[in-house]
């Protein structure tokens, strides 16, 4: 029935469109709308409108609220910290003050000053840092800054845990059921699990760290868990720790949340809900709009749930209300609510056709709400799925380690009306460790999910950062899995599929072959201009036999990948050129097999810089396009852009490297290398000296020349003392010889 | 045809320079030169009556020869070579069979010759870590350029206990390194230790002279166990004989030509003095060894007991005799530095090019595929060579400015330019006959006055003989080519594209008159006269003759022969003449390389 009258409703909505923003239109007589919703025209008076805007926030979510506000017409001013000082957000507006230390952005004080000081109207928190402080939001208003995002006094009811259950529970949302209580006995404990439902969680009071937690799945067995969990609870938490609280056991809970928005006069609407269960280090790393594999009637029932635990909080402006979504039952409960724009917001404006950022700008205004919850949902059904990939500085291989480093290359897909970017940084940028690593959001919308998801892939392949670990190759795969296709999501998601996910990749010999050519092609680009080379016979085959100088160029590749089968192994590659941008190259993985050689490659190349080349190949059947990066900071490490996979190398130094560089000259002894006084030794007998140490000063031709070790090793003998008078050739220090022998092994 | 009667001259004028550039663009066929010439002598009067007319009378304008706007493309047109060559003809397929075959020989030699010394040489040699003399050359040029050897088959069965001497024991060539044009001297230790042939000295001094005659740095790769010592009569005493390499170390050096030697195996008595007088020096440790006598000679002379690295070893060299200014703990780390020395030569890099004789970056290839000169070329060198067909495949879009095109036509000359280069080539197409000596000695003045590079494309098998020619003064006529030859101050390259025979090796550029670089076809003849000739001239002056003597004649004829014996400066294939000439015209040109015009002093020319 409901399913029915909704989509009247739609097409009421839809008749209606385009639909001004605030206008008259009768309240929808849905049987599940909580609020008489609908917004009446604004009531002029009630209405003012931000001109002025201080964003007390960075990166990303900076430079996103910037760009609402210049679309708006408001002034705006950003804050910087000094290790911030050049971050694109800075830059991005014409005002920008200087916020000091990198922990500033908390010294909710200051920045109101500054807001206070610099005659600014409104403060956009962004998330993160301040934005769900009740304190500084009072501070705000207390200020007369207008704060962008909820009340103080809703903002505190939501953040109390304890206090949000109880008016979530009051509201009739549901929370996830449990026993907190004093009752202690076994009976008692055992009739609430019953209550609650197995399987259910016992749990120290005391607890953490899983120690004294047990599941307990079935009813029989749930003495013996309580015993053993009450033993282990009381061992690691001492007298006390016997207490024990039960709660629902979710075995495959999926996040589920609900974007709402509320204006000032009790209008409160959902955007439709995410989906974030793809999780690490909980942390959501994919979201997605609409949750998938949810019926009509959860996906209303969660919108009218998330709507009435606004409502209960009196709540004014963007929120989230987090749903744990308990896959087997289909049940969902209360988990809190955020009380900010979240990270993962545009997924709700790009299906939904929104810009949250200006709804939050009028309705802190005093405007009404723009659109109803009719005409939302009208919108959704429209516009079809989006999803968003969080791209951070980090390894996923080791454990999702969190990367920081300059951006030595980046290249990002192309952007348009469905592919959408909210980055922070440029190349030559650099990720702090002082922030959170999320280098950017890309956001993708297709008709249905599974076209989005396609789309997400095709984007990612075209995303490429180089300077850092990121997660790209990572979100690909995630892209790529069967499940997550199917939707069979849960927030244990990357666990349960990590053979497939961490699934080792196999790097192709094209690869090794890009790799080669581009080294090559750029050393030629350097050496010759594009002219002379085709000014000349220069790089044409000249003569009978084997043309001597275009003869093999051998390459050792060492593959740094830590998601590759191949990782740490050597390939080398020989290159032959026999003509102008014709070669033909072998690939050897290894002393046992036999090379795999690919005849008349045409390869071209262009260096847009030092660092990077991009390639065009016609390989024997296919042409494969590929970009190489030469990481300046790290001179032989190479990373290849390649049919969409990021592969990372290092070029193998020569074997005369280490012996030339290394100047591996095992003297025993320091010798002078001319007649000198002795000014000073520096070292003392038995004493260990690094290389390059400073070791006897001496004075010759009235200039002071510091001898330094040539090694590392320990001082056996100083031959002479200050004053001392020396011939050339004259043994200043005497090393222990076994040290220096040891070294040379 | 009259211009009077034509009321619209204008138009007329127009048509007739269609009709001119039409016809020249046909003219290998010369039956319409005639009409083509009179119309271009027709035109003249026009001119002469235009410029005098302007002034009083605008009536006339509808009658007048305006100058007419000739677009460059319309100019050009008239030194396009148009090509008559019909490559489906019995004659050019059987041209291309038999060069095929000269082809597959000089293809399987020259590999042969790459391969270097004995596999067991070769793999002794890469047991020490050292690298085969040609992957040090690699190494050492700059990746993508092409080395332009020199004489790959020098000792070619020269001497009869070895009749194989892969390249004469040294492999030597043009390569760019760091940019900078190079000669490179690289010894071959795979052949016979790398030990100095009297075939191997004379390579290394015609590397040497390249390299002066171009002022090319050079770069020696010093390997090499020193004289052949049961060749020593053959290589030490005489002037072109070992000496003569340190003699031209220090004459290039006080040129400010640079000498860099890397050593990376012996340099024993004489061959210590690459090193030695070369302006800088960089030596392999544990395997450059540099030493007056080596330590057997030293025992045997003063008994004393000394191991190679003690007695001439890099370490020694770097740090106590400083004989050696660079220590390198490997072959591919000395080439880094070799290649760091010339980074520092501050010399002209090839991509600047800052002569006075640049060459025109943009010009196009030629307009027939270069592989037809196999069908060109023939083995039988009675039959004639169109060498037109040969030009129209060497220069840029087969555009050659002809020289006195209708006189003396058994010598072709004409500017062209070969990869943005202008030359004047001069190239025969018959028999030298006095107009056509007088043609050529015109035209080398020419070059010579400008400051043009000359090619000449030889396949002559002499001046006219008999009485006729000899009463014309062939004799006087032929020497005033000889003359322009020899004293012609620019760059001369020669190319043999089939005979080079008697006094017409001469009077085109022949080895002895120092052409830069002499190239030969495969199919290239050269000797004083053919097998036959001579065998009847011998025959004619009462000798008795040898049964051999025509088949020997004829064996010694050969490009091999020649090319073993550094008569040239090796056979090419005729389809890559262009990129030799364009590598010989840089390596010429470029650098600290200059042309001056009119530098040239003539000799008396006999009238």
């Amino acid at each position: 029935m409901r399913t029915l009258k909704r989509s009247q409703h739609r097409l009421r909505a839809m008749a209606l469109r385009p639909a001004p923003a605030a206008r008259l239109l009768g309240a929808p007589a849905s049987s599940a709308s909580i609020t008489t919703h609908a917004s009446g025209s604004g009531n002029a008076s009630s209405v003012n409108p931000i001109t002025s805007l201080l964003i007390a926030n960075r990166g990303e979510i900076a430079l996103r609220i910037a760009r609402t506000a210049a679309a708006m017409g408001i002034r705006t001013t950003t804050l910087y910290t000094d290790i911030d000082a050049a971050s694109q957000h800075a830059k991005c507006a014409p005002h920008s003050l200087a916020l000091g230390p990198a922990a500033a952005y908390l010294d909710g004080d200051r920045i109101v000053a500054l807001a206070k000081q610099h005659g600014i109207q409104a403060l956009h928190p962004g998330y993160g840092f301040l934005s769900e402080n009740p304190k500084f939001a009072k501070a705000c208003e207390d200020a007369g800054i207008v704060f962008v995002g909820p009340p103080a006094k809703a903002m505190a009811d939501m953040g109390d845990k304890a206090r949000s259950k109880e008016i979530m529970t009051n509201a009739g949302v549901p929370c996830v059921p449990g026993y907190h209580g004093e009752e202690q006995s076994v009976e008692q404990l055992q009739a609430r699990a019953r209550e609650i439902k197995f399987p259910v969680l016992l749990k120290s009071v005391k607890g953490g760290g899983g120690k004294g937690m047990r599941i307990v799945r079935t009813e029989e067995e749930f003495e013996a868990q309580l015993k053993s969990a009450r033993a282990e609870a009381r061992a690691s938490f001492g007298e006390g720790g016997e207490v024990m609280l039960v709660e629902k056991y979710i075995v495959r809970p999926r996040h589920v949340e609900v974007q709402v928005f509320a204006d000032r006069y009790g209008n409160c609407v959902a955007l439709g809900e995410r989906d974030c269960s793809v999780q690490r280090r909980h942390q959501k790393i994919l979201e997605e709009s609409p949750a998938p594999l949810l019926d009509d009637a959860t996906r209303h029932d969660l919108w009218d749930k998330a709507r009435t635990a606004a409502t209960a909080v009196g709540y004014v402006g963007a929120g989230t209300v987090e749903f744990i979504l308990d896959r087997d039952t289909g049940e969902f409960y209360f988990m809190e609510m955020n009380t900010r724009l979240q990270v993962e917001h545009p997924v709700s404006e790009m299906v939904t056709g929104t810009d949250l950022v200006e709804w939050q700008f009028r309705v802190a205004a005093g405007e009404r709400l723009p659109l109803t919850q009719d005409e939302i949902e009208a919108r959704i059904h429209e516009r079809g799925a989006a999803i968003e990939a969080r791209i951070y500085a980090e390894n996923p291989e080791k454990g999702f380690f969190p990367d920081s480093g300059k951006l030595v290359h980046l290249k990002t897909p192309m952007t348009s009306e469905d592919i959408r970017i909210d980055a922070g940084f440029i190349e030559g940028d650099t990720v702090s460790e002082a922030y959170d690593g999320m280098i950017a959001k890309l956001i993708v919308r297709g008709k249905d999910r599974e076209t989005a998801i396609r789309k997400m892939e095709l984007a990612l392949r075209d995303y490429e950062v180089v300077g850092l670990s990121t997660n790209i190759e990572f979100l690909k795969k995630l892209c790529r899995s069967q499940a997550f296709i199917e939707g069979d999501l849960e927030t244990g998601f990357i666990d349960k599929w990590k053979d497939e996910l961490f699934k080792p990749k196999h790097v192709t010999d094209e690869v090794f072959v890009q790799a080669a050519l581009g080294m090559l092609n750029s050393q030629i680009a350097n050496s010759m201009s594009a002219n002379t080379m085709q000014s000349s016979p220069h790089g044409q085959t000249l003569g009978f036999g084997e043309t001597p100088t275009l003869q093999n160029r051998k390459f050792a590749f060492r593959v740094k990948d830590d998601s590759s089968v191949e990782e740490g192994k050597l390939v080398n590659v020989s290159v032959t050129q026999t003509g102008r941008d014709l070669f033909k190259v072998a690939v050897s993985r290894g002393e046992t097999e036999t090379p795999q050689v690919y005849e008349n490659i045409v390869s071209t190349s262009t260096s847009p810089s030092d660092t990077k080349t991009s390639l065009t190949t016609f390989f024997p059947k296919t042409r494969v396009e590929s970009t190489l990066v030469r990481d300046p900071t790290r001179d032989d490490k190479l990373t290849i852009f390649q049919l969409g996979h990021k592969t990372e190398l290092s070029l193998e130094p020569p074997a005369w490297f280490d012996k030339a560089l290394g100047l591996k000259e095992m003297a025993a002894s320091v010798v002078a290398p001319m007649p000198c006084k002795i000014l000073r030794n520096e070292v003392e007998e038995g004493q260990e000296v690094e290389k390059g140490a400073p070791l006897v000063v001496i004075e010759s031709m009235k200039m002071e020349t510091v001898i330094r070790s040539p090694q590392k090793g320990v001082i056996k003998k100083l031959a002479h003392k200050q004053g001392d008078i020396c011939k050339a050739g004259t043994v200043l220090v005497l090393f222990e010889e076994d040290a220096a022998a040891s070294h040379d092994a | 045809m009259s211009f009077t009667a034509t009321p619209k001259r204008g138009e007329m004028l127009l048509l007739t320079a269609r009709q001119l550039s039409r016809q020249c663009v046909a003219s290998q066929t010369r039956t319409h030169r005639s009409i083509a010439t009179a119309s271009a002598t027709a035109l003249r009067p026009c001119a002469t009556r235009q410029s005098g007319s302007h002034i009083t009378n605008h009536n006339t304008n509808s009658s007048r020869s305006v100058a007419t706007f000739t677009p460059p493309h319309q100019a050009s047109a008239i030194s396009i070579i148009k090509s008559e060559l019909d490559t489906s003809s019995d004659e050019f397929k059987e041209n291309e069979r038999l060069m095929g075959e000269a082809m597959a020989r000089l293809e399987e030699l020259t590999r042969k010759v790459q391969l270097g010394g004995p596999p067991k040489a070769r793999e002794k040699h890469i047991a020490r870590k050292k690298m085969l003399p040609r992957d040090r050359v690699t190494a050492l040029i700059d990746p993508g350029t092409t080395f332009l050897e020199l004489s790959p088959l020098a000792g070619h069965e020269l001497y009869p206990e070895a009749p194989e001497v892969p390249a004469g024991g040294i492999i030597t060539g043009i390569g760019v390194v760091e940019g900078v044009t190079c000669m490179i001297v690289a010894n071959d230790s795979t052949v016979k230790g790398g030990t100095y042939y009297p075939i191997t000295v004379k390579k290394h001094l015609r590397a040497q002279e390249v390299a002066k005659e171009n002022k090319l740095p050079c770069i020696y790769l010093v390997d090499s166990g020193g004289a052949n010592l049961p060749h020593q009569a053959d290589v030490f005493p005489d002037r072109e004989h070992f000496g003569r390499i340190f003699f031209n170390q220090a004459r290039m050096s006080a040129a400010g030509i640079p000498q860099v030697s890397v050593v990376m195996g012996p340099c024993t008595a004489g061959g210590a003095y690459v090193p030695a007088m070369s302006d800088e020096s960089i030596i392999v440790q544990e395997q450059g060894h540099i030493f007056l006598a080596g330590p057997p000679l030293v025992k045997a002379a003063t008994g004393e007991v000394v191991s190679p690295e003690d007695l001439g070893g890099g370490k020694m060299h770097s740090s106590v005799s400083g004989v050696t200014d660079y220590l390198a703990v490997d072959d591919a780390h000395a080439i880094v530095l070799a290649r760091r020395c010339i980074s520092n030569l501050n010399w002209p890099v090839e991509n600047k090019q800052p002569t006075t004789s640049s060459p025109n970056p943009t010009f196009a290839e030629p307009l027939y595929p270069a592989e037809e000169l196999l069908g060109v070329a023939s083995t039988n060198l009675r039959k004639p060579l169109p060498v037109h067909e040969v030009i129209a495949r060497i220069v840029d879009g087969s555009v050659f400015a002809e020289f006195k095109r209708d006189y003396g036509t058994t010598l072709v000359t004409g500017f062209a330019n070969i990869y943005g280069h202008r030359v004047g080539i001069v190239a025969n197409n018959g028999i030298l006959f006095s107009s056509s000596a007088v043609k050529g000695a015109h035209f080398i003045e020419l070059c010579a006055q400008r400051g043009i590079p000359l090619v000449f494309l030889q396949n002559i098998s002499g001046f006219m003989v008999g009485k006729d020619a000899e009463r014309e003064g062939i004799a006087k006529n032929g020497a005033k080519l000889v003359t322009a030859v020899a004293c012609a101050d620019v760059p001369k390259f020669t190319v043999v594209v089939g005979g080079s025979y008697g006094a017409g090796n001469y009077g085109m550029c022949g080895r002895a008159y120092s052409p830069r670089f002499l190239w030969m076809w495969p199919n290239a003849r050269i000797g004083v006269m053919g097998g036959e000739q001579l065998a009847a001239v011998m025959e004619t002056v009462g000798q008795k003759v040898d049964p051999e003597l025509k088949a020997r004649i004829e064996r010694e004829s050969d490009a091999v022969y020649s090319s073993a014996r550094l008569w040239d400066d090796g056979i090419i294939p005729p389809a890559h003449t262009r990129r030799y000439l364009g590598l010989g015209l840089r390596a010429a040109l470029g650098g600290r390389n200059e042309v001056a015009p009119g530098e040239t002093k003539f000799g008396v020319f006999r009238m």
